[in-house]
């Protein structure tokens, strides 16, 4: 496939596939609320003596400030299902899949899946001072594959990732890496496995043209494998062209949530009456 | 304010409609994200990921000195350094060695093994916050990461290991039988140290300060365990229950017990009492304890 079928096929994709029939819970979350303790807001926590006389004072901390990041959400997500997340920026799109993740525990309301969802964002190093090849056969040893089924997948993992496209990168250090040929590693590694409930931010955003493609078709895959796949991205398009269903978040609230189009044409709407 | 889009309902009748999420989550098997497994499903989940422990461990020995040019060079030369550190202060210097036979290899011993458990302290501090990124992006039993970090320690201590064996060898010491001593005590040191790297790697996830303090502590902890000095002749001397109390510091006693396996020139009489009972002893509360305290706040790793 040359570059210009590859841009086409990324224009004019097939779109996604449609809403699953049967209805198998994988997700369910119930009336959640999350709240970040942040120490240090303040100011005094620099200095030394501000350190000490606080310690004096007995005080717990400088400035302990609560940020309500989610204010009572509650959906169900279902097998075959791809959800969207949308929202502007610090509406509590990455909060969320974290939750649901088990990575943060809710303050109020519970978070039920299915099996252990896994979480992959862009911010997510692996270890970067061991080379491409070796965190590709850790990263699926950690997910507890054996030998045997990394053998038989690295081929398919390295060829996904496209790491190897511009010379031999797989057998040099991560931290030589660009930021989007790690994240494409790093996707493509927790892609290899079927995961029950796999949960994407923003990871899509950082590949090229070719690599979203195919990530995009990987992330049908995995859904016609009966997981759930949740999708945070800014990217409308990335949205539209993988996700059947979309939540959109404002505020830590639930704003809309319902079929992809309905939604993402309700948000365009918003942003651009907003700016 | 909220728009929910009802595509569902419209369509199929939904057999669920009308049940709590609660009640939802449990007709279908869901449970709450992110909870600590039973002890025995935990156990089972660490067992599983055995591949990763060793590949780690080696990955991390191989990266170890990969940005220096002597490279591995160093395994074999950061203990020889050490010893010939304290060799330089309290042998030639201070002359302490006074009293005690064949003191190069009794030092290179005690500050070989000593080492061991204190990479194990220093790395298992640190092996929950240097590994956040792996913590957040995949999921696995974290116990494997303190867990790894003492089988790296002790892929290292076999280097050195062999080093001191030439050491021996090379102050006029002959091999004798007690050398196969060298494998079980060996093996009940990596079980402490690892129940050890496991109890610091909770107490550092909690509290980073622990990472500032954790030197002073090792200090410490190498003055009392007779790296470079006898205990025994001091514990003598000693109230009976401070003797005691000197004597039944771990790191003294896998000490001791490694002099005694190499050195023909450490008599049985000199070790602590009862000193096979306490090692196993530590093994198996250091090891035991250790995992139970780190698979108590499992859930809690990587969170924040």
């Amino acid at each position: 496939m040359d570059d210009q079928e590859m841009i086409d096929s990324v224009l004019a994709p097939e779109g996604p596939p449609p809403a699953p029939t049967e209805k198998i819970p994988t997700v369910v979350v119930d009336n959640m609320h999350i709240v970040y303790k942040v120490y240090g807001a303040g100011a005094g926590k620099g200095s030394a003596t501000g350190a000490l006389s606080r310690i004096m004072r007995r005080k717990s901390s400088p400035a302990l400030t609560e940020v309500h990041a989610v204010k009572g959400i509650s959906f169900t997500a279902y097998k075959g299902e791809a959800v969207g997340l949308i929202g502007s920026n610090g509406s509590g799109k990455s909060t969320t899949l974290a939750a649901i993740a088990g990575l943060l525990p809710p303050a109020q309301g519970a978070v039920y899946t299915d099996g252990q969802p896994s979480l992959l964002g862009v911010n997510a190093a692996l270890m970067n001072d061991l080379t491409g090849e070796r965190n590709v056969v850790l990263g699926c040893l950690a997910m507890g594959m054996t030998y045997a089924e990394v053998r038989e997948k690295y081929q398919d993992i390295v060829d996904f990732s496209g790491i190897n496209e511009k010379g031999d990168f797989i057998s040099l250090p991560m931290r030589t890496y660009s930021s989007g040929m790690g994240a494409r590693l790093r996707f493509a590694i927790s892609a290899a496995r079927t995961h029950d409930v796999l949960m994407i931010d923003e990871a899509l955003s950082t590949g090229d043209a070719a690599f979203r493609r195919r990530s995009e078709e990987r992330i049908r895959e995995l859904r016609k494998e009966a997981g759930t796949v949740f999708l945070v991205s800014h990217s409308n398009s990335t949205i539209r062209e993988t996700c059947n269903r979309t939540i959109w978040l404002e505020h830590g609230l639930i704003r809309a949530d319902g079929p992809t189009e309905d939604v993402v044409q309700e948000y365009e709407n918003w942003t651009s009456k907003r700016s | 304010m909220s728009t929910v889009f009802e595509q569902r309902a419209a369509g199929v009748a939904d057999p669920d409609a009308g049940l709590s999420p609660a009640e939802l989550a449990a007709k279908y098997g869901l449970t709450i994200s992110g909870r600590r497994p039973s002890l025995v499903e935990y156990t089972k989940q660490v067992w599983q990921r055995r591949y990763f422990i060793g590949a780690y461990a080696t990955a991390k020995l191989m990266v170890q000195y990969s940005s220096s040019k002597l490279g591995q060079v160093w395994q074999v030369l950061t203990p020889l350094l050490n010893a010939g550190v304290y060799f330089l202060i309290f042998d030639l210097l201070l002359g302490i060695s006074k009293g005690i036979p064949d003191y190069i290899p009794y030092l290179c011993t005690g500050v070989f093994v000593f080492n061991f458990t204190q990479a194990a302290v220093l790395s298992g501090t640190r092996a929950i916050s240097d590994n956040l990124g792996l913590i957040r992006a995949l999921h696995f039993p974290r116990a494997s990461l303190p867990i790894a970090f003492t089988v790296n320690q002790l892929q290292q201590l076999v280097v050195s290991m062999g080093v001191l064996g030439v050491i021996v060898l090379v102050s006029g010491l002959p091999i004798t039988v007690n050398w196969l001593l060298i494998v079980p005590v060996l093996l009940l040191q990596a079980t402490f140290n690892a129940g050890l790297a496991m109890f610091m790697a909770r107490i550092g996830a909690k509290t980073s300060d622990m990472a500032q303090l954790m030197p002073f502590i090792i200090r410490t902890w190498m003055y009392l365990s007779g790296v470079f000095w006898s205990v025994s002749s001091v514990a003598a001397k000693l109230p009976h229950v401070a003797g005691a109390l000197i004597q039944a510091n771990p790191a003294l006693i896998y000490i001791e017990l490694m002099r005694y396996s190499l050195m023909d020139s450490v008599p049985a009489s000199s070790l602590p009492h009862h000193v096979w009972i306490m090692a196993v002893a530590w093994a198996v509360v250091g090891g035991l304890g250790g995992y139970v305290f780190f698979w108590k706040a499992e859930e809690e790793y990587g969170r924040g």
